[in-house]
Parts: C-alpha cells; sequence; structure tokens
C-alpha cells in the first residue's frame, strides 16, 4: 500500500508572482531580468539613508486585476507594512509588504484536475510585496555577491487556503492559476526568470480522520517540476515518520531536486519574529471601487470560460479545446480567424495542424507569422467552398506562408491545385471514366454498389487529384442512375 | 548679522556681492565654530561654488531667487548631493550622499548658498547634541552648556552668528528646544507640509524639517521656500498653502489658550516667569489669551512615553538597513565569515549607546506578544491626543506655553540618565505626535536661578495645515518684543 493510500494528504500554496510591470514597485528603476548585475538600481532600491517608497500604480492595478480573476474581494482601501528581517538581499533590513490588509481576499479559484474533474480553492489573501535582491555565490571564494537588479520588483502573493489533497492536484491548480493571471496580463509567470515561486504548506492525515496533522512549509520551489517532486517527497516522509510512531514538527523544509528529499531548513524555534507594523512612508490608499468596477469589465474571458465555451457552444472536441486555451496568444489568433470564417471546427483544424506545423518549422510564434488570422481565414475558406481539397490545402498552406504577397486564390490558381468542381470539365472526366470502365460500371449496375469508391478513384485519378471528390461523387451516381 | 531676508534682497539688487557674502559667513564659520563646534563639515568649497553660481546668475542678469547669496547650514541628516552625510554616527563615517534632498534642491534652485552640515545627536536621538559620535557642540551663550538637541549643531550656528538661518528636523522636539536654549527661533512645520526626502529617517511618521533662525520672519521665508509637495514623498501634502512670510502679522484678536498641562510641575519656575512675561507681550499684541484649566489634555501626560514607543518601533526598522553591507564602514573587530556575527560587530561597535537603546526599546515594543501592549497601545494614544489637541482648535487658533520646561543645562548634566534627557521633550513630543505646526519664539533671559541669563523660549502651536498662521503670530510677536537677545560669541556684528 503506498502512503497516497493510508494518508490524505492536505496541501496549501503560497505563490510569488511577478507582475509585468516596466518599472519596480516603490522607484523607477526598470524591473528587468538579465540585466548586467546592479545596472538597474537607484538610490531607493538601494536604500540609500533618506530614500523613500513612492508606489507604482501599474503594480497596483495589476494586483487589482489578478484579485478580480481570482474571485477575489478588492477592499475600497488598502495599506502597506513593513517585514523586517535581515539579510543581504533586502538592502533595507525590511521588506515592503502587506500585513493585515491585503490588496485582495476571499477570492474562489476553479480548475480541472488532469481527469477533467472540477475543483474550487479558496483563495485567503492575494497581495503586493517588492521583491528582494539575489545573492550569488562564485566558486572557490570566501566571499558572496549581492545583485540588486531584482530588488524592488512588484510581487503578488497568493496564498491559496489547504484545499489541495494531491501533488496532481497542486500542479493542476497552479497551471490553471499560471493561465489565468497570463490571461489577465498582470504576469508572464516565467518560472525560467523567478517570474513564478511556489512555497507549500503540507500535513498528512489518515484517510478515516478529519483531524489536521501538523503541518510543515517547503520554501521557494521554483519549478513545477520541484513542486511536484517537493510535495511527493515530504508527503512521503511524513507517512514515514507518522508509520515509525514519530511525529512531525512543525518547521520549515527545503527540498533538493538532485536527492529528491527534503530536509529541515529551521525549526520553529528559529522562525523569525518580523516584527509587522504599518509602513510610514506609505499613507493608507483608496482603491476606489468604481475604478475596480471599470477594471473587472475589461477583465479578458479567462481560460476556463473560454474552454467551456468552446467545447459546448463551438463544439470543439476537448483536446482541441484544451490546446487552444493553453496559450492566450492561441486562443486570441482563433477568435480573430474565427470571426471571418463562422466555422469552429474546421478552423480549428486548420489552426491546429498547419498553422502549429509553420510555427514549429520556422521556429515562430504565430504572431510572427506571414499567415495572420486574415490569410489562415481565406484557406479555411477557400477549403470550405471546395475551391480546393484538403491535401492541396495543406500544400498552399506552406506556399501562403512563403508568399505573402498572394491571396490564396491567386497561389491555388498558379499552383494548380483548384478543384474542378463545376459540371463542365468534372462531367466530361466523369464520363470517360464511366466509358472506359465500363466493366466495372456493369458490375455497379448489377447490385455491388461499394464498387463507387473504385470509380471515384478513377475519376480523381484521371483528374490527377483536381477533382472535387463530393462533386464527382454526386456526378458519378446521378450519371450510372441515370 | 543682518537677516537672511535682508540678505537676499541686497543681493538681488545687487547692493551685495554674494562671494563677499559667503566668505563673510566663512570667516566667521572658522572664527566662532572653534569654541562651539556647530559644524561636521564646513564644506566651504561648495558654499564657494554655490556663490559663484549666484554671482553668474546675477550677471547674466537673472534672478537668483528668493535666498540669493543667503548663507543656510543643514543639519548633518539631510542629503546634498556628493556631500557627506553622517547622521552624527560612526556608521556613516566617509559616507557620501548620492542624490540631494528635496530641501537642498529647494534652497540651491533659491540661490541659497549651503554652508556646511551642523552637528547634531547621532540619528538625530538626542536633546543635547551630547550624543554626536563627533563630540559636542556647546551652546554660544555658555560653552559649558549644551545648545540643546538633537539639532543643536543648527541651533548653534544660528545664535552664534555664524548663518542667519539653518535647517533642522524634528521627531519630538528637535528643532525647538535647541531653539529655546540657544535663543532664537525654530519652527515645526505640520507634519507633511516639507519633504522627508533625503532626511535620514528616524520616525517616520513623526519626522519634520523646518527652520531655525535668528529672526521670525527668516524662519516663515525659509518654511515657504522648503514646503510643498514632492511626488517623491507619498506623505506631503497636495493642498494650497498660503504664504509665511506675506500672512499679516498680526495677534489683533487672536485667541490664544494655554492649556494647564503645558505648566507642568517639572517646568523650571524662572522659565515660567519669562514664559508669563510673553503672554502678556502677546495681549498687548491684541490677542485674548485664556489659562484653559488642566482636563482639556488628558492624554498629554502619556506623550513621553507613547513618543518614545512610536519613534523607536520606526526607528528600530529605520535603522536596520546600516548593517555594513551595502554602504558605510564595517566594524572589522570581528574576523568571521559567520554573517550574524558581522551584523552584530558592526552595529554594536558603529552604533551609540543611545542609539543601540533606542534600537532595543523599539524592537522590543514591536515584538510578537508585546506589540499589542506597547506599539498599538501607544497608536491608540497618539489618536486620543490628537483628537484632543483637535477639540481644543475649535476654541483657540493658537496654544502658548514654554518650549522647553528648562534652559540650556551643564555639557554632562543628563547625559548618564536617559529619562531625565528624555524630560527635554515634555512639551514638544504633545505637537509631534499630533503632526501639529509649532514654534519656539525667543522671549528673553531668564532672570534668576539655574539658568540666569540663559535664554527662554515661547511656544506657538496652531491647527495642522496653519503653518502661516503660527509664523505669523511668531513674527508679530517678535516685532512688539523687539530683535531678540543674542549670545556672547554672536555679539554685535552687523
Ligand atoms: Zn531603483
Amino acid at each position: 500500500m503506498t502512503a497516497d493510500m493510508r494518508w490524505r494528504s492536505v496541501i496549501g500554496l503560497e505563490v510569488h508572482v511577478q507582475l509585468s510591470t516596466a518599472s519596480k514597485m516603490f522607484c523607477r528603476c526598470e524591473a528587468r531580468f538579465g540585466a548586467p548585475p546592479n545596472t538597474l538600481i537607484c538610490p531607493v532600491c538601494t536604500s540609500q539613508p533618506g530614500t523613500l517608497p513612492t508606489l507604482n500604480g501599474e503594480a497596483l492595478r495589476l494586483g487589482v486585476l489578478a484579485g478580480l480573476a481570482l474571485g477575489c474581494t478588492i477592499d475600497p482601501s488598502t495599506k502597506f507594512d513593513r517585514k523586517n528581517y535581515f539579510y543581504p538581499d533586502l538592502p533595507k533590513g525590511y521588506q515592503i509588504s502587506q500585513f493585515d490588509r491585503p490588496l485582495c481576499r476571499d477570492g474562489h479559484f476553479k480548475f480541472s484536475t488532469e481527469e477533467g474533474e472540477p475543483r474550487e480553492v479558496n483563495i485567503v489573501r492575494a497581495h503586493l510585496e517588492e521583491d528582494s535582491g539575489k545573492i550569488i555565490h562564485p566558486e572557490g571564494v570566501n566571499f558572496s555577491l549581492v545583485d540588486l537588479n531584482r530588488a524592488g520588483t512588484p510581487l503578488l502573493e497568493i496564498v491559496s487556503g489547504p484545499d489541495l489533497h494531491s501533488p496532481d492536484e497542486a500542479m493542476a491548480y497552479l497551471q490553471e492559476l499560471r493561465r489565468t493571471l497570463r490571461y489577465a496580463g498582470v504576469a508572464d509567470c516565467d518560472m525560467e526568470k523567478g517570474g513564478f515561486r511556489c512555497d507549500a504548506n503540507i500535513s498528512i492525515m489518515p484517510v478515516d480522520s478529519d483531524t489536521l496533522g501538523t503541518r510543515t512549509e517547503t520554501k521557494n520551489l521554483n519549478s513545477f517540476r520541484f513542486v511536484a517532486g517537493a510535495l511527493q517527497a515530504e508527503i512521503e516522509r511524513q507517512a514515514a515518520v507518522l508509520e515509525s510512531g514519530g511525529t512531525v514538527i512543525q518547521e520549515t523544509m527545503a527540498y533538493d531536486p538532485d536527492t529528491g528529499k527534503t530536509s529541515v531548513l529551521r525549526s520553529k524555534e528559529d522562525a523569525h519574529d518580523y516584527r509587522y507594523f504599518p509602513e510610514p512612508d506609505l499613507p493608507e490608499f483608496r482603491v476606489d471601487p468604481a475604478w475596480v468596477a471599470e477594471l473587472s469589465a475589461g477583465l479578458p474571458e479567462l481560460p476556463r470560460a473560454r474552454q467551456t465555451r468552446y467545447a459546448v457552444d463551438l463544439g470543439l472536441n476537448k483536446r482541441d479545446a484544451d490546446t487552444l486555451v493553453a496559450e492566450k496568444e492561441l486562443g486570441d489568433y482563433f477568435e480573430a480567424t474565427l470571426e471571418l470564417t463562422k466555422k469552429p471546427k474546421e478552423t480549428a483544424n486548420w489552426l491546429l495542424t498547419e498553422l502549429l506545423r509553420l510555427s514549429n518549422d520556422r521556429k515562430l510564434p504565430i504572431h510572427e507569422l506571414n499567415t495572420t488570422p486574415a490569410r489562415l481565414a481565406e484557406l479555411v475558406n477557400l477549403v470550405a467552398s471546395g475551391g480546393v481539397s484538403i491535401q492541396a490545402g495543406r500544400l498552399l498552406a506552406t506556399a501562403m506562408e512563403e508568399q505573402p504577397g498572394q491571396s490564396a486564390e491567386q497561389l491555388a490558381q498558379s499552383m494548380d491545385l483548384v478543384q474542378l468542381s463545376d459540371d463542365g470539365a468534372l462531367r466530361q472526366i466523369v464520363e470517360q471514366v464511366i466509358e472506359s470502365e465500363s466493366s466495372v460500371v456493369e458490375r455497379y449496375r448489377s447490385g455491388n454498389v461499394g464498387l463507387l469508391n473504385a470509380l471515384l478513384g478513377s475519376v480523381m485519378k484521371a483528374s490527377r487529384g483536381k477533382a472535387n471528390p463530393k462533386a464527382a461523387r454526386q456526378l458519378l451516381l446521378d450519371t450510372l442512375d441515370s | 548679522m543682518l537677516s537672511a531676508t535682508s540678505i537676499a534682497a541686497r543681493v538681488r539688487s545687487g547692493e551685495f556681492d554674494p562671494q563677499d557674502v559667503t566668505e563673510e559667513a566663512i570667516a566667521r564659520l572658522q572664527e566662532r565654530d572653534l569654541e562651539v563646534h556647530a559644524y561636521l563639515d564646513p564644506d566651504i568649497e561648495r558654499a564657494r561654488q554655490l556663490a559663484d553660481r549666484v554671482a553668474e546668475t546675477l550677471r547674466r542678469g537673472d534672478d537668483p531667487g528668493r535666498l540669493a547669496g543667503v548663507p543656510i547650514s543643514l543639519k548633518d541628516n539631510m542629503a546634498v548631493h556628493g556631500a557627506t552625510l553622517t547622521a552624527g554616527s560612526k556608521i556613516l563615517e566617509g559616507y557620501r550622499a548620492p542624490y540631494d534632498s528635496f530641501v537642498a534642491q529647494r534652497l540651491i534652485a533659491e540661490g541659497a548658498v549651503l554652508l556646511g552640515r551642523t552637528n547634531l545627536d547621532e540619528f538625530a536621538m538626542g536633546a543635547s547634541t551630547e550624543n554626536s559620535a563627533y563630540g559636542p557642540t556647546r551652546n554660544p551663550w555658555d560653552t559649558d552648556r549644551v545648545p540643546g538637541g538633537s539639532s543643536g549643531g543648527s541651533a548653534a550656528a544660528v545664535a552664534a552668528g555664524i548663518v542667519p538661518v539653518a535647517l533642522g528636523s524634528e521627531t519630538g522636539g528637535s528643532i525647538r528646544q535647541p531653539a529655546a536654549l540657544c535663543g532664537i527661533t525654530g519652527f515645526k512645520p505640520t507634519f507633511g507640509s516639507v519633504s522627508r526626502r533625503g532626511l535620514v529617517a528616524f520616525g517616520s511618521s513623526l519626522d519634520v524639517i523646518g527652520p531655525l533662525a535668528a529672526h521670525a520672519q527668516d524662519a516663515a521665508l525659509v518654511y515657504d521656500v522648503i514646503a510643498g509637495h514632492d511626488p517623491a514623498d507619498a506623505t506631503t501634502w497636495t493642498g494650497t498653502r498660503p504664504s509665511a512670510t506675506t500672512e499679516k502679522a498680526d495677534l489683533e484678536g487672536l485667541r490664544i489658550g494655554i492649556p494647564e498641562e503645558f505648566l507642568d510641575e517639572a517646568v523650571d519656575s524662572r522659565v515660567l516667569e519669562s514664559v508669563s512675561t510673553a503672554i502678556k507681550t502677546l495681549e498687548e499684541g491684541g490677542a485674548i489669551t485664556k489659562v484653559i484649566p488642566k482636563g482639556a489634555l488628558p492624554s498629554m501626560h502619556h506623550s513621553i512615553p507613547v513618543y518614545y514607543l512610536v519613534a523607536c518601533s520606526e526607528a528600530s526598522s529605520n535603522l536596520a538597513r546600516f548593517d555594513g553591507m551595502h554602504f558605510g564602514p564595517t566594524s572589522e573587530s570581528k574576523d568571521t565569515l559567520d554573517l550574524l556575527a558581522r551584523y552584530c560587530a558592526t552595529r554594536a561597535d558603529l552604533f551609540g549607546p543611545e542609539v543601540r537603546r533606542r534600537i532595543a526599546l523599539g524592537t522590543f515594543a514591536l515584538s510578537a506578544g508585546y506589540a499589542d501592549a506597547w506599539y498599538k497601545k501607544s497608536l491608540s494614544v497618539r489618536r486620543l491626543i490628537l483628537n484632543e489637541f483637535t477639540a481644543l482648535f475649535g476654541d483657540y487658533d493658537l496654544l502658548a506655553g514654554p518650549t522647553s520646561p528648562f534652559g540650556a543645562f551643564k555639557i554632562g548634566e543628563r547625559s548618564q540618565d536617559a529619562y531625565s534627557m528624555y524630560l527635554c521633550d515634555l512639551l514638544t513630543a504633545p505637537a509631534c505626535l499630533a503632526g501639529l505646526p509649532s514654534v519656539s519664539v525667543p522671549c528673553g533671559l531668564a532672570r534668576k536661578g539655574t539658568y540666569k541669563g540663559l535664554p527662554v523660549g515661547l511656544s506657538l502651536t496652531g491647527p495642522a495645515g496653519q503653518d502661516h498662521r503660527v509664523l505669523a503670530a511668531a513674527r508679530a510677536f517678535e516685532a512688539i518684543r523687539g530683535t531678540p537677545e543674542r549670545s556672547p560669541i554672536h555679539g554685535d556684528d552687523a
């Protein structure tokens, strides 16, 4: 029996998301990843004596948008607090954060498990805070270096309730959270760049119990893979402790991805007393409910709603709907194309096959391809109207990408891909086939109706593939039955 | 020495050469500072450069501004780009500010000649300037005595007649108390009317920059220059601000209350005597004065503990950045790679005892399990004090009383007993907690007793935002009383 079967795990996640602002939260330095160390700094974010923070309104706006996307309540006023602790990556000796009055609170957030089971997580709170700098430990020397480029970058800390019950569920929640925040335009959630970091509170209890166990906190999980690994490892560690008659101690853990194990980072006795108090340099500020309503109205359709609409209203299969919604750009591209085709399934097919193939082949994001939604719509419409066959359409897709000056129809003409659908030319070919395949026609007429496909194949062959199969079939039937 | 107002007028008119004015101030500084030690860095080079700039502006035929050629000294807790900024502490020894404070920008933009930075109690924590890591400043009235503090260097520089005006900062009394002890005018503006950008933070919700001046008119002029909204200080207010310079200096009909709480038994009787005379002077000017019976400010007696809890709590956080990691010196007393040991060594070795005491007090007051009883409780009482003041201002335009319970005391007299030093803030801390504008104007010398022959200050406090009225009353009072007495070091020079 595995740990999963005897123990029920209770998981709450704290996610730190870097908001997509151009500048830092309390100074006007650029907020950007990858610049040479200590080049994006100023007196404020290096905490020179006498400097004061001023709030970046864009960070506030993005924080509110995120809260709305997570179904949170946004109170009409809020404030900042200081969280005091010493560390070399924290030049002020305190972090400006929010303590007892977070910008966003009491949200309800829906997601689905891998198996499609709906779940809901409570968002206890989401608050604004500034990021710290980064410490670099060069090899072979007895000193460390500090890079303050990241110091003061705006973060939103999103705290879920203890509502997740397996690593898989936690992963599904994180994926939906990431997708939602990207849709809302508040964050890139780029894990590589530290834009999406996670701490996990984990406890376990016997499956037949309803008494919560002692929880531990596992810190600094900076990739989805680490989150899954760390949760699994910590659940197993706690199960092993309890099964050997021990007790789980409330402590802070670290996960080592190399060993796949969690270990104690610090015990409860060493827990920081952050001595929170209201940030005296930033007065309480109003978050105008009318402004919040305006932001709420401007919020784009979020991925879960879009996915449901694609599956239910547009009749797309679940897999296609999932894929289209995974990245907002793809869904937006789909919407723009659909606007011009009004054919959801065909549009989805062409987009998910040919467009993604082009994007892959050329290593370009879809919005940088020559094939714009308008051009893809031309192709979808041309195929749907029978102007070219599906096979020809594929050739045409590549040609359209290579020759952006030519319309779909012009290219179909010049590549000799136009289907024969009109009576004249097609009728001639059908009649020729009926004449030359007289023995097959004989057997067909004597009841072997399955031979129609053989005759159709001959028509296609005679037309060198240009016959519209649907039209040819109808014409064959009409001629044979007359 | 001439007033800042008349220096500026004569420089602007071409009657005075700004470079001559500056050289004279430099000469006074070099001679008199030997006795008072008001300056941590005279920074004469910068003064000469700024004077050259003013001269150049005049040569071009442009107006150098309202403070044209006026030598002004800054307390050494205000940033001047490229200049040292010690805050009176070893932990900032050799540090140079990488940017200008708002007040420095404003002064320079109006043609002021910044002349040096003045001594202070370390991180503005103290009431005697004895807590400076660079030695005490002496009172120009009696060099065996303290000038008050923490803006003691600025007060002494003005009282010694080196400069007509200097900037100080106040958290619990640090402008008005040294002004009173040095016989000059000191004005603490409404919290939020002067930007704190570039002021080394002590108690952020209390800290205010203001002028110390030989003449009330100069305090008003400098206040007008430095007050105003600063987008870089979110606590500055944006509303309109009437000029304190042109506001009519008239006491006629002004309702002035004297709360009995201001006449505490701790106040020296000779100080009270001078203040009583001053109140008669206010009446001569047409003011209607009334002693308000005890009970109008029932929470005032909590001011000292509340003030120290709030200011020290904030200070414990504000001073966390001085860790030897990012700027300033590092103690080398412990050769260790252990991070905590390095923090401890730097902060134990380079902060002075009073600063360490206040950090410890503030850290304790904010600690889990204690914050409710100490920090949060003190915020509630602070609100009560503000409400009580607000209620009084329904009936009175201004409140008057002594600025300091006593005159300039001897160097060393109180420095061994923290609580007796904290009592210096007894009468100033309440207006700081309430964020109110308050001025101390010289009201004569004590006639007898411990402080015989030493200056006494009258305090006038107004409602928030009425800085111009408070300063106008100070100007009117000075106009009736006449030019304040001058310290022996200042002498009679013109
Ligand atoms: Zn910056």
